[in-house]
């Protein structure tokens, strides 16, 4: 008996540890930001103005409206292309090239990303030599990046989404004479729509996250707010940057809240749903 | 099944309606196929001549490179393939950039630690992310959420920005330094930035929760009548735990050991944000190949060599993935 409440008491110290080593760190550049002195660990007092001199930065200011604009389009480009490859692994089982597909679509989540950059930045050089497209780099080819290993992690989503759902739904509307196409957008895409959404938030933060691959395949004139900081801080610490931190996990923390709040109310509709199915049944 | 309907996917419906199938489509349709494009095939062509484009060329481009000799030209290499004057194509590989890998020390050097930081990190992060992991899926359902949310949510934040926040906390007028010498406990400040140690941790925070939420996924489903079963039987807590949860979550410590080791081999932001001149990692070598020396074969044949060294865990990952996906 006293060894199970020895392991009771183990297993949540160890939960509150690890939560406190990963949100240290996060707690630290939000206090931070919030420091009146330029040197950044030293407290001198409370001050907002590292947000002011973040704002009136006009470089980081036009990276992070490039990297939102990129983030968008290579997340909705993403989205369809995963949905389609998640759809074809889950659905077809055969067909030639199947191995292919499904292996290169599982490949781009575990591939260093160094060399997924450096092997984008290769072909698209090549390319233009013998084509002439893309003419230079920047925008185009970085999205063309984040779009390819973004998809894979929507195709795994919506694959897994669909290996869950029961395919019956799909035959018995084909058998009341729905073409696939219909099927598709009648019945299996309302199903994983919650995959897509979740697909869709995760290519989002895996575009505007980048460094590695964006710092290979992006060009002059062209530099994301990830390439901005990293060459901002490989300086040193700097104030403005904490303030930044703080800006953008304050927005990730009130989307999570959002999303929480809305799956909540959805599990308490469907609660409510189930709870008159059985008094229906009764 | 209702919950799939939401307002969105009904939206959707609504907004194709206008193209499903009509009298012109069926006409259309029925020439695509005479052309021996079907519907089926079509969808499958999409997302398999994207990766075939922009994931496999790429790949096999590099590899060419990685063959071809540094030249000063613009794009720096030579081109393997040369026509002789009798019009006789001849392919010319160059393995000189795999010898000088093997003969040049830096190289071996940075694969090994590359490797070692590697391995004790994935070790470490299963040390810390196991009891987290177990703790979470051992907790009451409405909880459950809320602790996987809280080690969800610092993925969601910026990767750069999680490292940066550890300069601050380690550099010698940084956190920890003065918190250590206003207590009175040292004199001196501590060098903990830009040695390998803060490589090690830097590597544990940012992917601490790529192991936790594997090892989540796997020992949620652990069925706990075998471990009660085991407790009827007379046998220890700790003992259960050695022969029971530990060999069936087997599956969850591979996944997760590989989601932390093979991008801990090539990683680039952290050494060169944490580490200092010394910290030999094979991505910082490549970037420095790559972007400092301007020697595109060297740096694609460091790049294959690099995926020939992970190859191996490559295989495992999906091997188990696969497992997981089929039960």
């Amino acid at each position: 008996m006293k060894s199970i409440l020895g392991r009771i008491r183990f297993l949540p110290v160890c939960l509150a540890l690890g939560l406190a080593f990963l949100y240290i760190p996060i707690l630290s550049l939000i206090i931070y930001s919030f420091n009146e002195s330029k040197l950044v660990t030293v407290w001198s007092g409370f001050s907002t103005k590292w947000y002011g001199e973040l704002f009136r930065n006009q470089q980081i200011i036009d990276a992070a409206l490039l990297s939102l604009r990129i983030a968008v389009m290579s997340a909705c480009a993403a989205v369809v292309l995963g949905t389609i490859a998640g759809f074809v692994l889950a659905r077809m089982r055969r067909f030639r090239g199947r191995t292919l597909l499904a292996g290169m679509s599982m490949a781009p989540l575990v591939m260093p990303e160094i060399i997924t950059g450096l092997s984008l930045l290769l072909f698209f050089i090549a390319l233009e030599k013998m084509t002439g497209w893309p003419n230079g780099r920047g925008i185009t080819t970085v999205t063309i990046a984040h779009i390819t290993f973004s998809m894979a992690y929507v195709a795994v989503i919506v694959q897994s989404r669909l290996a869950d759902m029961d395919p019956s739904l799909e035959e018995a509307a084909m058998d009341l004479g729905a073409r696939p196409l219909k099927v598709f957008f009648a019945i299996t895409l309302p199903i994983v729509a919650p995959a897509l959404i979740s697909g869709w938030l995760l290519a989002f933060t895996l575009s505007i996250d980048d460094l590695v691959i964006a710092s290979f395949v992006s060009g002059p004139g062209a530099s994301t707010l990830p390439m901005v900081i990293f060459s901002k801080v490989r300086l040193g610490v700097s104030p403005d940057i904490n303030a930044l931190a703080t800006i953008i996990i304050g927005i990730v923390a009130l989307g999570v809240l959002l999303a929480a709040l809305a799956f909540k109310r959805q599990e308490r509709l469907q609660g409510q749903d189930a709870r008159l199915a059985n008094l229906a049944d009764d | 099944m209702r919950m799939g309907y939401t307002p969105l996917g009904q939206g959707l419906v609504r907004l194709f309606e206008p193209v499903m199938p009509t009298a012109l489509g069926n006409s259309v349709a029925r020439l695509l196929r005479a052309a021996g494009v079907t519907g089926r095939n079509a969808v499958i062509a999409v997302p398999l001549l994207w990766l075939l484009l922009f994931f496999l060329i790429p790949f096999v481009i590099v590899l060419k490179i990685s063959f071809a000799e540094y030249a000063t030209a613009i794009p720096p290499y030579t081109d393997l393939i040369q026509w002789g004057d009798d019009a006789l194509m001849s392919i010319k590989l160059n393995f000189g950039n795999y010898l000088y890998l093997v003969e040049d020390d830096l190289y071996v050097a940075a694969y090994l630690n590359s490797a070692r930081i590697a391995l004790v990190s994935t070790v470490m992060c299963l040390l810390i992310g196991y009891p987290m992991a177990y703790a979470i899926a051992r907790s009451s359902p409405a909880n459950r959420n809320i602790l996987l949310m809280l080690v969800i949510l610092p993925f969601w934040t910026s990767f750069l920005l999680r490292v940066y926040a550890w300069m601050g906390i380690l550099k010698n007028n940084g956190i920890i330094n003065n918190l250590l010498m206003g207590m009175g406990i040292i004199d001196e400040p501590i060098v903990m930035m830009q040695t390998d140690f803060a490589v090690y941790l830097g590597i544990i925070y940012s992917y601490l929760p790529f192991m936790i939420l594997p090892l989540y996924a796997n020992l949620e489903k652990l069925d706990v009548n075998l471990l009660e079963a085991a407790a009827d039987l007379g046998c220890k807590p700790f003992k259960a735990f050695l022969l029971i949860t530990l060999p069936l979550s087997l599956p969850g410590i591979i996944a997760g050991s590989m989601l932390v080791f093979i991008p801990a081999v090539g990683e680039f932001v952290i050494p060169s944000l944490l580490g200092g001149p010394d910290t030999l990692m094979i991505g910082r070598v490549l970037w420095d190949e790559f972007f400092n020396n301007r020697d595109w074969p060297v740096a694609s044949a460091v790049a294959i060599a690099m995926l020939v060294f992970l190859v191996i865990p490559i295989m495992l990952f999906q091997h188990y993935q696969n497992r997981q996906g089929q039960s």
